[in-house]
C-alpha cells in the first residue's frame, strides 16, 4: 500500500528540483562564459579577478562541506591554502616544478595535517573546536614563519609555475582560468555527490543529532574526520592554485583573518547549499574590489552590511535569490 | 541458553559525587519479557536504562548481553548486538523526514556508510525496510513529513520506529507515553502490545495502567536500590512498595 509513496519520497526534495538546479547551472555557466567578455575588450584585470574569486569559491565550497553539512565552525580552514600555496613555492624554490609531483605532495600533507588536527580538534565541541582549529591554524602560520630559508615572514616568490608534463601551458592566463574553473566545478560536483550519498545522510544527521547517530550505530567521529580531510584535500587546491596566480606565497595566506573570511563567503553566499559558497566568495571579493575604489576606509562600510545580512537574511544571498529559506 | 538471560546487570553501581544513583542494581532480564521499571522521580531509572544502552559508563559491576561482558563497548556497538533505545525527550533527526530518519538507522546495519557516491535517499532496499516499519507505528501516511513538524506522538511513534530498525533484540524505552493525551497514549499503547509479542523489552513508564497492562515483570527502584522485582500483581500486593512507592496511587 505504500509502495506508491516510497519514489516520490526517495527523492530529496531539495537538490534535485528545478529551482536547485537552475541557479547553479547560471552561476557555472556564467564563469565559464566570461572569458569572452574579456576577448571582446573588457579589461583583462577583470579575469584575473574572477580567477581570484574562483579560487576563494574552491576554499569556500570545501568549508561549506564541514560546516554546512557537518557542522564544524573552523576558524582555521585557511591553514590549507596556506599547505597548498607553500608546497608549490617550497618545491618549486627547490627545482621541483612538476604538478604531477606538486599535487600528490600537497594533497598529501594536506591529508596529513587535516587527519592529525582534525583527529584532535573534534574531540572537542562548539566554540572549544572554533578554538582550537584557529590555534592550530595560528601554529602552522608561525611555522611558515619562522621558515627563513623559505622568505619566513616576507614570504617567498614563485620564479616558475608549476609545469604540465614540461610545459608551461598554466602561465596562459585563459589556460589559467580554465583549469581553475574546472577544479571548482569538479570539487562542486563532488561534493553535492557526496552530501546525498550515505556517507553524507550519516555526516548531515551527525550535525543534527550525534547521539542520536550513537544510538543507531554510528560514530560521528569518523565520518566527522573523513569529511575534514577531503576539505581540507580540496582547499589546498586552492592554495595550490593560488600559489601559482600569485607567484608568491606568504605566511599571511593562513593568518585568522583569511579562515574568517572564508566563514563569512560561505555564510553570506547561504550555508548549506555548496553553491551559495561560490556566491558568498564572489559577493566579498567583488564587495571588497568595489569598496576599495570608493575609499581606502572599505571595511567601515563592508562590516556593517555583513551585520545586516547575518540579521536579515539567514539564508545569505541565496536566500534573497530564491526568495526563501529554502534550505532542509 | 535457556539458563542466560538475554541482559544481566550484576551489581551495577553509579555515583554522581556521593549520590548513590545506581545501588548495587542486579537483575535478569530474560528473552521474551516485556520488563517495567518503576520508581518515583530521583529513583534512577533513567539512569540505569542509560548504562544499559552504554550512553554512560557504571561506577561498578558489569552489563551482560547474552552472556557478554558489554560494560566497556561503546553505544553504537552495543546497537550493533542488538540494543536499542528511545529517550524521554524524543531524540529524533528533525530536519531529515520520517522515511529518512528510519531508512539512516536501517543503512547503520546494512552496508558501509563510507560510500561517496549514489543517492542515499533512492535505496529502496533502505526505503522500502523502513517504510514497513513506519506503517507498523502507524506513521505510514506520513512518511514524507520533516520529523519536526510531526506531532509529540508521532514523534515518539517515529523514534521507535528508529530503533527497531536497528533490529535490536532488546528495546529500551524511556517513557514512551510521556507527555501524551489519552488518544495518543492508547494508540502508544497498542503499538507496545504489538512490539511485545517480538521483542524483548525494557521499559521506563510512569502511567500505572500501561505498566500492569503491558508488563511481564516489574521492578520498583527507589533512591538507585531495587525494592522488589516480581509480577505486576505481587508488586502491586506488597506493603513495601506501596508504602515506599504506589501509596496513595495505588488506592
Amino acid at each position: 500500500m505504500n509502495e506508491a509513496v516510497i519514489p516520490s519520497a526517495a527523492l530529496p526534495k531539495g537538490p534535485f528540483g528545478l529551482r536547485r538546479n537552475l541557479l547553479p547551472a547560471v552561476l557555472f555557466l556564467a564563469f565559464a562564459l566570461a572569458p569572452l567578455a574579456v576577448a571582446f575588450g573588457a579589461d583583462p584585470f577583470f579575469q584575473s579577478i574572477l580567477i581570484r574569486i574562483m579560487i576563494f569559491a574552491i576554499a569556500a565550497i570545501s568549508l561549506d562541506l564541514i560546516l554546512g553539512f557537518g557542522g564544524m565552525v573552523s576558524l582555521g580552514h585557511a591553514a590549507f591554502i596556506g599547505i597548498g600555496a607553500y608546497a608549490v613555492g617550497i618545491l618549486a624554490s627547490h627545482g621541483i616544478e612538476e604538478a604531477h609531483v606538486q599535487l600528490p605532495i600537497t594533497l598529501a600533507v594536506a591529508s596529513l595535517f587535516a587527519l592529525v588536527t582534525g583527529a584532535i580538534s573534534l574531540r572537542t565541541k562548539g566554540v572549544y573546536f572554533i578554538m582550537i582549529t584557529l590555534a592550530f591554524a595560528q601554529m602552522i602560520m608561525f611555522f611558515a614563519t619562522s621558515l627563513s630559508a623559505y622568505g619566513g615572514d616576507d614570504g617567498l616568490t614563485i620564479w616558475t609555475r608549476s609545469q604540465v608534463f614540461g610545459s608551461d601551458i598554466l602561465g596562459n592566463r585563459t589556460i589559467f582560468y580554465y583549469v581553475t574553473f574546472a577544479v571548482m566545478l569538479g570539487c562542486y560536483l563532488l561534493c553535492r555527490a557526496m552530501v546525498v550519498s550515505r556517507f553524507g545522510r550519516v555526516l548531515r544527521g551527525s550535525k543534527e543529532n550525534p547521539v542520536r547517530m550513537e544510538a543507531i550505530g554510528f560514530s560521528p567521529y569518523r565520518f566527522q574526520l573523513a569529511a575534514y580531510v577531503i576539505a581540507g584535500m580540496m582547499c589546498s587546491l586552492a592554495g595550490f592554485l593560488l600559489a601559482n596566480q600569485a607567484e608568491f606565497v606568504s605566511p599571511a595566506y593562513m593568518s585568522w583573518q583569511r579562515s574568517g573570511e572564508l566563514l563569512i563567503m560561505v555564510i553570506l553566499g547561504g550555508l548549506g547549499s555548496l553553491h551559495g559558497a561560490v556566491i558568498g566568495a564572489a559577493a566579498l571579493l567583488l564587495l571588497e574590489e568595489g569598496l576599495a575604489g570608493f575609499t581606502e576606509h572599505w571595511k567601515i562600510i563592508l562590516g556593517p552590511l555583513l551585520v545586516l545580512v547575518a540579521l536579515f537574511l539567514r539564508q545569505g544571498i541565496l536566500g534573497l535569490l530564491t526568495g526563501k529559506k529554502n534550505n532542509d | 541458553m535457556t539458563d542466560t538471560p538475554l541482559l544481566r546487570l550484576d551489581g551495577l553501581t553509579k555515583r554522581y559525587g556521593a549520590l548513590l544513583v545506581t545501588d548495587n542494581v542486579t537483575l535478569d532480564f530474560p528473552e521474551g519479557e516485556l520488563h517495567a521499571i518503576l520508581g518515583p522521580n530521583g529513583a534512577g531509572k533513567t539512569t540505569l536504562m542509560h548504562q544499559v544502552s552504554g550512553l554512560i559508563d557504571p561506577d561498578g559491576g558489569q552489563i551482560l548481553f547474552e552472556g557478554r561482558d558489554v560494560t566497556a563497548l561503546p553505544m553504537r556497538e552495543r546497537v550493533r548486538r542488538g540494543i536499542a533505545r528511545t529517550f524521554q525527550i524524543t531524540s529524533i533527526l528533525p530536519g531529515f523526514s520520517a522515511l529518512e530518519n528510519v531508512a539512516l538507522a536501517v543503512q547503520g546495519r546494512s552496508g558501509s556508510s563510507f560510500r561517496f557516491f549514489g543517492i542515499a535517499a533512492s535505496e529502496k532496499a533502505l526505503n522500502e525496510e523502513a517504510a514497513k516499519l513506519l506503517s507498523l507505528v502507524g506513521l505510514g501516511a506520513r512518511m514524507d513529513i520533516l520529523a519536526g513538524a510531526l506531532s509529540h506522538g508521532e514523534k515518539r511513534a517515529l523514534e521507535i520506529a528508529i530503533a527497531l530498525a536497528t533490529q535490536p533484540r532488546l528495546l529500551l524505552l524511556d517513557e514512551p507515553l510521556a507527555g501524551m493525551g489519552n488518544e495518543e497514549s492508547a494508540r502508544m499503547i497498542e503499538i507496545l502490545k504489538r512490539l511485545k509479542q517480538e521483542y524483548t523489552i525494557l521499559l521506563i513508564e510512569h502511567d500505572m495502567d500501561a505498566v500492569f497492562a503491558l508488563a511481564d515483570r516489574v521492578t520498583v527502584l527507589l533512591y538507585g536500590r531495587v525494592i522488589a522485582t516480581d509480577t505486576p500483581d505481587a508488586v502491586r500486593a506488597s506493603p513495601e512498595v506501596r508504602a515506599a512507592y504506589l501509596g496513595e496511587d495505588a488506592a
